[in-house]
């Protein structure tokens, strides 16, 4: 690249080809709606708007920029409704349409009804789970409604892979803004005054971060972009680098700059093949412009970066074990300090930023910190994206101010608990986290509060428990889960997290003993002081948390040999219900063990000590007469 | 040395060649080793001893170390793997949705189990992995590259029987 990219240039030439067409369609082609069938949907469209009027330029316009008008776009955050196809506004009048779970048969009729004859299809379009309300658009959805997009903005309503739709959409304006006019100082400062914490899990100040970097001695300098996701329940990051790829790598060469870095790598796990693929695009499509490369924008700043697949290890997520992960060592935590600001990749300073965390700088530099802290608390600024799911009827990726109420989440935007259930508990920031119980359903949620209740925002993943739901079983899930990770350095987080899975596993078989509940504890309290990182450090949570809310629950699997969520198949009897067995013989023929005898046409009985619980019965009754207590 | 022997003999040659040319890739920088691993598994769908020591040698690195790497990530195998990878996402959203069902009926249909991930004829492994972030859909099951969403054990069951019956039609 000799001249400097035009950003200007290119945003005129992409608004004046969007401006030409009638319609757009933007099928969402996150992991979610693919998952579903949303590849499908876009290869009718296209075929099916060949030449159409009001689409026609498709044909027109020259080789890889006819693709906006009928695009893929990022996710949209309601996955469970995907395919997900969103017929934008003409900005003129013409509101936004949102139809959901399309199929590829639909096409015709959307073809049909909306772009020939103007109108919505109906049948397509969301309605309320709980009143059967339809919505023609998203702003009026409640999911989206009780939202604030701001690292999301653009992810949904813009052509991921296309480079020049982000710059129209006043894309690396803010980045060329920082280099051209700003001293890497003076942007640190901005961070540090919009007071945007890391959005990774701890939560550490993003400017103050940078600037120690920016001081270190030791040349080069690197930066680390962690998508590392690897929270079970958490896919913030990945619907991030699939549907906005270029807002992420924008906010990393901002980094970059202002912390004095000349190389950067996106640490991607290789579960994200979506991810990878459209970073790995970014970063190609940005070199193609100069926007990665040397003599940014004229100025004397230049970067590179590069893509590093992660080779799944949960561990990774943790930055000094990150960074052995990317020289090429076992994935295993250093000791802090030094911290990575001083002495990081290759023993040099190294910033390392979360993904959405870098997706939000874009924001701040284009409006200011200011504006960023009319969001969310005075200590917990700006918003923060949240993963919802479990037992709630919309799941999804959602952004939201931080310090909004778990209430406004599980029932505004979340809908509630399916079912007819009830909410019992939210297990937030995966196995790092802990629970929140109807007790906490009003208390904000920032980075302070969590940490008073034993959980905490983690990467912000929300997993919504109903009273279906066995809340020990969940404890030994998280403990299996990071007893799993841990990568064996620490004693106490190795050998610990064992004895605690062992103890959990024995309470929901039915094998504890009394007095189990308090060593678990000891041992949770243990693993916590005397564990060298994060994972370690908090892995104990899940259980703590839960005893501290549900401590009768645990006393009932150890006392009375009781699950009372009927989930924990070893606690279970199964009885069949005299009044309502027809005497059909299909729960004996069925029964792998003959624990179940009776006559034809008359009830039938379990023996209690044959039966090994495995509750195919209850699975073949036709007349629901079996049950476990 | 020790990158000699196993079953190796005829084809021996011929595999460090595609491992030379992916040492020559990634200019035999020990730094790049996770991506060479990646690399040799890529091509051999698993990481065998011998190109393993192997590559330790290349490196001019302790095979120590060229194994350490190997066994600490999930992503590697020791072990040579199926045909077709069937990856059950155990993330609490799926496993809050049932996700046991899940990994039960695929046990059961192919008689294979935690300590035997590979079924008897190599044409499937199944992996219960965490979280592969399509929570929105959960339970989640990834089987031959293919994402599928809101799984039943019945879905679940015809998609297996589909691809038994694909293998054995190309088989006759």
């Amino acid at each position: 690249m000799t001249t400097t990219v035009n950003l200007d240039q290119i945003a005129r030439e992409v608004n004046q080809r969007l401006a030409r067409p009638t319609w757009r369609v933007m099928v969402c082609d996150g992991t979610g709606c693919v998952a579903s069938g949303s590849r499908l949907v876009h290869r009718r469209f296209l075929d099916l708007t060949e030449g159409l009027d009001g689409l026609a330029e498709v044909q027109l316009a020259a080789g890889d920029l006819c693709r906006p008008l009928v695009s893929r776009t990022g996710c949209h955050g309601l996955c469970q409704m995907g395919p997900l196809v969103v017929i934008p506004g003409d900005g003129d009048g013409r509101e936004e349409i949102f139809y959901c779970r399309v199929t590829a048969d639909d096409v015709p009729e959307i073809v049909e009804t909306t772009f020939k004859a103007g109108r919505p299809v109906e049948r397509l379009l969301y309605r309320d789970p709980s009143t059967g309300t339809a919505y023609r658009s998203s702003r009026v959805i409640p999911f989206y409604a009780n939202q604030t997009r701001l690292a999301l903005a653009d992810c949904g309503h813009a052509e991921p892979e296309d480079i020049e739709e982000y710059v129209a959409r006043g894309g690396y304006a803010s980045l060329r803004r920082a280099v051209t006019e700003l001293k890497p100082e003076q942007v640190c400062e901005e961070l540090t005054a919009s007071g945007l914490r890391g959005r990774g899990g701890a939560g550490f100040p993003t400017g103050r971060k940078w600037l120690a970097t920016l001081r270190a001695t030791g040349s080069p300098k690197y930066l680390v972009c962690n998508g590392d996701e690897g929270d079970p329940g958490a896919f913030m990051d990945r619907s991030l680098m699939e549907g906005d790829p270029h807002r992420v790598l924008e906010g990393a060469i901002i980094a970059a700059y202002a912390s004095g870095a000349a190389y950067g790598y996106f640490y991607i796990r290789t579960e994200y093949q979506l991810a990878l693929a459209r970073m790995r695009k970014a970063i190609a499509d940005a070199r193609r412009l100069g926007i990665v490369g040397p003599n940014l924008f004229g100025s004397s700043y230049a970067f590179d970066c590069e893509v590093v697949e992660g080779a799944g290890a949960f561990v990774c997520g943790e930055e000094t074990a990150l960074l052995a992960s990317i020289e090429g060592e076992r994935g295993m935590p250093r000791p802090k300090p030094p911290f990575p600001a001083e002495s990081g990749l290759f023993g040099l300073p190294t910033v390392v930023n979360n993904v959405e965390t870098l997706a939000t700088v874009r924001w701040i530099i284009e409006h200011g910190a200011a504006a960023f802290r009319r969001y969310g608390t005075p200590r917990s600024p700006g918003t923060k994206t949240f993963a919802l799911t479990g037992k709630i009827r919309n799941t999804g990726l959602i952004e939201v101010p931080l310090g909004t109420t778990l209430r406004q989440i599980v029932f505004e935007i979340g809908g509630g608990v399916p079912d007819g259930r009830k909410f019992k508990a939210a297990q937030i920031g995966g196995p790092s986290g802990g629970c929140l119980g109807v007790e906490h359903l009003d208390m904000p949620l920032d980075y302070e509060t969590l940490g008073q209740v034993g959980a905490m925002v983690g990467s912000g993943g929300i997993v919504i428990l109903d009273d279906s739901t066995c809340i020990v079983e969940v404890a030994r899930f998280f403990m299996q889960f990071t007893q799993h990770e841990s990568c064996g350095k620490c004693v106490l987080c190795r050998e610990g997290t064992r004895q605690m899975l062992w103890i959990l596993q024995d309470i929901v078989e039915g094998r504890a003993v009394p007095g189990d509940i308090e060593l678990l504890e000891q041992t949770a309290r243990a693993v916590k002081v005397a564990s060298l990182c994060g994972l370690g450090k908090s892995a104990p949570n899940p259980v703590l948390s839960t005893l501290a809310m549900f401590r009768s629950e645990y006393l009932a699997h150890v006392e009375r040999l009781y699950c009372p969520a009927g989930v924990c198949s070893a606690l279970k009897t199964f009885a069949i219900d005299p009044d309502l067995c027809k005497g059909c013989t299909l729960c004996l023929q069925k029964c792998p063990v003959g624990a179940i005898q009776g006559e034809k046409r008359a009830p039938h009985r379990i023996d209690v000590a044959l039966c090994t619980k495995c509750g195919v019965c209850a699975t073949v009754c036709r007349f629901k007469a079996i049950a476990a207590r | 040395m020790g990158c000699a022997c196993i079953d190796a003999r005829s084809t021996r040659t011929r595999q460090f060649l595609k491992v030379n040319e992916i040492l020559q890739r990634f200019d035999r920088d020990p730094r790049r080793l996770i991506a060479i691993l990646q690399a040799v598994q890529d091509e051999y769908r698993y990481l065998p001893q011998p190109v393993l020591n192997y590559l330790a040698t290349s490196l001019g690195i302790p095979r120590a170390r060229v194994y350490g790497v190997a066994t600490f990530y999930a992503h590697f195998s020791l072990e040579p793997k199926g045909k077709y990878i069937i990856r059950i996402c155990d993330g609490t959203a799926c496993h809050v949705n049932n996700s046991q069902a899940l990994l039960d009926l695929v046990r059961d249909k192919l008689g294979i189990h935690e300590q035997k991930p590979t079924s008897e004829d190599m044409l499937f492994t199944l992996e219960r992995v965490s979280c592969i972030g399509a929570c929105g859909l959960a339970p989640v099951a990834v089987v031959d590259d293919r994402v599928y969403g809101q799984l039943g054990v019945q879905k679940l069951g015809e998609v297996l029987e589909q691809m038994v019956r694909a293998e054995k039609g190309v088989g006759t």
